[in-house]
């Protein structure tokens, strides 16, 4: 056959017969699995099966990545005729049937990461064979965006790793090096390097003129058995199990990863992907799916690039930061930005107060080369990017300013002052409150239009979201420094307008104090608890709230000049109880709502029953989760309509990222449309009739529900 | 018409592993000793018997393709005989009964055998396979765990705790001990080879003088599975406002797992006058009850409840009871909820002490509750039993 090359792929024929495909899709940045792709793939893989002059084809990729797999762009839409979005699949499938089982070899030289659909043309192919390189990927990540493999990644994968080994794999999205994969049976063979990829690939084909797949060959045993095994029953009720206590019935892929596989592993592969392909349609119609798409891959990935910085601002460039306060947080920024290449200054009152957080760093940089993933040479270039300080003069020809010292106005303001005196005029100072109104910090900066809030979250490696606060009187160029400097530490900025407790600790408490009002009510506490990680909250509100510490609850109450809501001295109310009448402040000191026993596991305290009699009946369990999620929702959507946020994505990205909200809801306004907005109006009304006005809900819902529209409408 | 259990025959149990004394014994084998057993003991007639209905859970293997029938042939009671295979998971022993009980009422059948059968040795639990547990669209959203967690989550949610099961336990052993060294099952029978030699002559599972102090050491049965396979949370899930499972059951304090078969006689009272016996007892009415699968083993409250309203009668109407012990939580549970303590129940012992092969513990049940209402010279018995899946049975039976 003719060589071909076009926008798609191309195809070259040796003098002994061996076919390449190379994947090269020139209009795309990356190599994508779209049904065009696959349409070409098989059409000039069927012509080299005709042509006998072919002896086989190698399938290799002309880009640094094999294929990162579908667009998911188009399953952003709804699906609107299923029966055709399924055969769309099985006619896939029967052009990838035809290679199988057309007596001629195919070998992916995977020479590049290969995921999702990318890993199932590979699988499509009789013999894998990757580049061992540590930038190679292979697996299934489908399940993180609400989905599964759908191109016979599910069914085929038991065939080749057994039951239990491909339910790791596809449940928990796991991307392998190629070392592993092969370890796990999903590729047959690692090498060096391009030339030995090519080389055994070739090889393969001469030695093996007319392969079969393992799922073809009637002799061939899945690892560790099938389902109707001893140690295959074992493996499905485990799977149920534990997806049941992983996902609470919340994420539907998980549930139809073990059922395609239930279901397709007894039949022949054909019935199989017939089953697959029914159960992709309906996982990809689920507004689970769509959200996870939307918020958890779109949104996330558009924020982390940038997408809320002002567009006619210059890239603001950050060579020398400076951070003031040496604490916790300050010392996780120190780590974080340091890692990012920035030469930091960590300046505290004290020159040992200053070393000690530097000293974490260390501390995080051993733990990261016990694990393998630093090098003792690596540790020694971050350290030498911070110089710990107690001299204010130090920060002197910084970029940007970032202070996280204690959450007292006098001691900012003083610190402001003494900073801006020798920080360059126009340069950014960042504040890290989480508490104290940014324009209010800004009083004392000389330059408030430089002045802006990055709020970190604890701690701070681990958490992906910074909060950037504008202040009334922040411009422009601040934002856009705070964004770059976000992005440029590899984490999600979210920009917000200044409020009390800004966009996330503001509608956070609420869900913290609904748990207390709950447990007023007579809900039992282990309810509370249990109820709030079954609707997908990582922590009970209880438990939260002995984290934060309650008698810093009663701290920022009292500290904190403005009118307060009925609902706000409520739960001040219960909280100063507790603090001062039954000395529970929280985790710190062992004793909260919960009993910390050193070396044990936390209990609830038992004390808890006598002063919140628990009664089983006392609110629904159905409403109990109304209440908890709800409450955050609704405080969301006032941030929305006063303004505090700029965009429901802010708001879904805000709240999944920054304390956890359920990111298969698709974030904490995204969730609006997911309950439907007039259940979600209509229980807050009911709420408001039985609890009070917090239960509120602003004229615009209203006027949103009634024009038939979106949460996503807003402002539009 | 009445409905009368004209007699009722169980095996001896053995142990259901692989040093148990029955291993060698098929199932078909264990219910043909029980079919002759009966013959035998009253020179039947065996032409006027219409069918034999076996409960069996494990319907594969050796108890596969209508085991019921296999005994039926084995039997040598003639080619007229048929049979058919139930199962209702635990209670299977009983339906069959109540199957039997009702086909006599409605005049489709004069005389039938009825019983249960299971080789747990031979056919491990859990070798028929079921979507219920496997198929993740069920197991999943229905919240579904195995009963050893379900027993746990009882124990958890009513404050059973491990001391409390270990001394129902105990006194499970005691009264069996006590029971079987005066001879009081008298309808149990030995299982013999073919050369008419014993191979085990009492339940073997009985282990006198077991303290709640000799069952402290014994490790939690299913403390592992509930954190490993998730079930634990899967569970607690379902019941949040249970702040901790605790795993108190072990193989001590739960069922064994054993061989055996048992059977009875159920007739009209035209058939008895056929057959020249005079009925024991009469079956006054049967129900079932379904309840949460996830707690699974609460039915036997519900389930007596209904045949109590079904019969016109109260709890204090009931002179002896045979809850099964499944796990000790169960008992101690029914008992809790019907308001009686355990002078009336389970008077000689249960399945802690002597076993519960799955489709043959109804039959056993009503067996030995008719051996000792006869001994006792009381009138009126309740078998009840908790089922997998989330549901209960119980019969009610009086003396004629």
């Amino acid at each position: 056959m003719e060589n071909i090359q076009d926008k798609l792929l191309s195809f070259s024929l040796d003098a002994d017969g061996i076919g390449t495909l190379v994947i090269n899709q020139t209009e795309n940045s990356t190599n994508l699995f779209s049904e065009e792709f696959i349409k070409r793939y098989i059409e000039v893989a069927h012509a080299a099966i005709a042509d006998d002059g072919v002896k086989g084809v190698i399938v290799t990729s002309g880009k640094p990545i094999f294929m990162a797999g579908a667009d998911l762009r188009a399953l952003l839409e709804d699906i609107p005729d299923k029966g055709a979005f399924t055969q769309t699949i099985l006619e896939m499938h029967k052009g990838m049937r035809e290679i199988e089982t057309g007596g001629k070899p195919f070998v992916a030289a995977i020479n590049g990461t290969a995921l999702g659909g990318g890993l199932e043309l590979c699988l499509a192919c009789h013999h894998r064979i990757a580049l061992n390189s540590t930038k190679i990927k292979i697996g299934f990540p489908e399940i993180k965006v609400g989905l599964f493999p759908g191109g016979g990644g599910t069914v085929k994968a038991p065939y080749l790793m057994g039951i239990q080994t491909a339910l790791m794999y596809l449940l928990q999205g796991i991307e392998a090096r190629p070392p592993k994969a092969l370890k796990d049976g999903l590729i047959d063979a690692v090498v060096a390097t391009e030339e030995e990829l090519h080389t055994a690939a070739k090889a393969y084909i001469l030695a093996t003129p007319n392969p079969v797949q393992p799922w073809d060959n009637k002799k061939h045993k899945i690892p560790g058995g099938g389902i109707w095994t001893p140690n295959g029953v074992q493996t499905m009720v485990g799977a149920s199990g534990n997806v049941g206590k992983l996902t609470h019935g919340n994420y539907p892929s998980a549930q139809k990863i073990v059922k395609v596989i239930h279901d397709g592993i007894q039949i022949p592969i054909d019935r199989a992907l017939e089953i697959e392909a029914r159960n992709f349609t309906a996982a990809a119609s689920t507004p689970e799916a769509k959200n996870m798409i939307r918020t958890g891959f779109f949104g996330i990935q558009d924020a982390a690039k940038g997408k809320a910085r002002p567009k006619d601002q210059p890239k603001y460039e950050i060579q020398k930061l400076g951070v003031l306060g040496a604490g916790m947080m300050g010392a996780g920024i120190a780590y974080v930005s340091a890692k990012a290449g920035m030469d930091v200054v960590l300046k505290d009152v004290s020159i040992e107060g200053a070393e000690k957080g530097k000293a974490y760093s260390t501390t995080l940089l051993d733990k990261a080369i016990a694990k393998k993933r630093s090098t003792p040479e690596k540790k020694e270039a971050l350290l030498a990017k911070i110089t710990p300080t107690e001299d204010p003069k130090a920060v002197e020809g910084s970029d940007l300013i970032i202070e996280a010292v204690f959450e007292n106005v006098e001691l900012k303001d003083k610190v402001t002052k003494e900073t801006e005196a020798v920080l360059g005029e126009d340069k950014i100072y960042g504040s890290n409150t989480s508490t104290i109104p940014i324009s209010l910090l800004a009083k004392s900066s000389a330059r408030p239009e430089n002045f802006i809030g990055i709020h970190f979250f604890s701690p701070v490696d681990k958490m992906p979201l910074v909060e950037i606060i504008v202040g009334e009187k922040t411009e422009d160029k601040a934002i856009a420094a705070a964004v770059d400097y976000t992005v440029a530490i590899k984490k999600v900025p979210i920009v917000v307008n200044d409020s009390r407790g800004f966009f996330t600790s503001r509608c956070f408490g609420t869900y913290v104090t609904e748990g207390m009002f709950l447990l007023e009510e007579g809900v039992p506490a282990p309810m509370i608890e249990r109820v709030a990680t079954k609707i997908g909250l990582p922590v009970g509100p209880l438990a939260v709230h002995d984290e934060v510490s309650l008698t810093l609850s009663v701290h920022i109450f009292e500290s904190d000049p403005s009118e307060k809501s009925a609902s706000e001295k409520r739960s001040y109310a219960m909280v100063k109880d507790l603090v001062e009448n039954h000395n529970r402040t929280g985790k710190r000191d062992g004793a909260g709502f919960y009993d910390y026993p050193k070396g044990g596991q936390k209990k609830l305290w038992p004390g808890l029953k006598e002063l919140y009699t628990p009664n089983v009946n006392a609110v629904s369990e159905e409403d109990v989760k109304k209440r908890m999620l709800h409450r955050q929702v609704l405080e969301s959507y006032r941030c929305l309509d006063e303004g505090v946020l700029r965009s429901t994505t802010d708001g879904d990205i805000g709240s999944i990222l920054g304390w956890g909200f359920p990111i298969f809801t698709g974030g904490a306004l995204s969730y609006i449309d997911y309950v439907g907005m007039d259940n979600f109006i209509a229980d807050c009304d009911a709420f408001k009739a039985l609890h009070g006005d917090h239960w509120e809900v602003p004229q615009s819902l209203h006027d949103l529900a009634a024009a038939g529209k979106s949460i996503h409408d807003f402002g539009k | 018409m009445e409905a009368y259990i004209y007699d009722a025959i169980r095996t001896v149990r053995g142990k259901g592993n692989k040093k148990g004394a029955l291993i060698g014994v098929t199932p078909v084998e264990l219910a043909r000793q029980t079919l002759t057993a009966l013959q035998d003991k009253h020179q039947l007639d065996t032409s006027l018997v219409n069918d034999v209905i076996l409960g069996c859970v494990g319907q594969v293997m050796d108890q596969g393709a209508n085991i019921a029938k296999s005994a039926a042939q084995a039997s040598h009671y003639g080619d007229h005989l048929c049979g058919v295979t139930l199962n209702r998971f635990c209670g299977s022993g009983l339906e069959s009964m109540n199957q039997a009980a009702a086909y006599i009422k409605s005049g489709f059948r004069d005389l039938i055998v009825a019983g249960g059968v299971e080789s747990m040795s031979r056919v491990a639990m859990g070798s028929d396979g079921a979507g219920m547990f496997i198929d993740p669209t069920l197991a999943i959203p229905g919240n579904l765990v195995p009963q050893g967690i379900s027993a746990d989550l009882i124990a958890s949610k009513y404050g059973y705790t491990r001391q409390a099961t270990d001394e129902f336990a105990a006194e499970s052993q005691r009264r069996a001990a006590d029971a079987n060294a005066k001879g009081y099952f008298k309808s149990r029978i030995s299982i013999k080879d073919q050369n008419g030699t014993d191979i085990l002559t009492s339940d073997e599972n009985i282990r006198p003088g077991t303290t709640a102090e000799s069952m402290a050491s014994l490790q939690p049965a299913f403390q592992m599975m509930g954190a490993m396979a998730g079930f634990d949370d899967v569970a607690l899930d379902k019941y949040p406002e249970v702040e901790t499972l605790h795993h108190v059951h072990h193989a001590g304090n739960s069922s064994a797992i054993v061989d055996g078969a048992a059977i009875s006689l159920i007739g009209s009272e035209e058939a008895g006058k056929k057959m020249g016996l005079k009925p024991r007892f009469k079956i006054r009415t049967a129900a079932i009850d379904g309840t949460d699968p996830t707690i699974m083993l609460t039915g036997p409250a519900p389930a007596t409840r209904k045949a109590l309203k079904q019969a016109g009668m109260n709890i204090g109407d009931i002179d002896l009871i045979e809850v099964n012990e499944a796990f000790s939580a169960i008992p101690m549970l029914f008992m809790e909820e019907m308001g009686i303590d355990s002078s009336n129940v389970n008077v000689n012992g249960g399945a802690i002490a002597m076993g519960h092969p799955l489709g043959a513990t109804g039959c056993m049940l009503a067996g030995t509750l008719m051996d000792e209402l006869e001994r006792r010279d009381l009138n009126t018995g309740l078998v009840t039993l908790c089922i997998a899946g989330g549901m209960g049975i119980a019969t009610i039976i009086e003396r004629v």
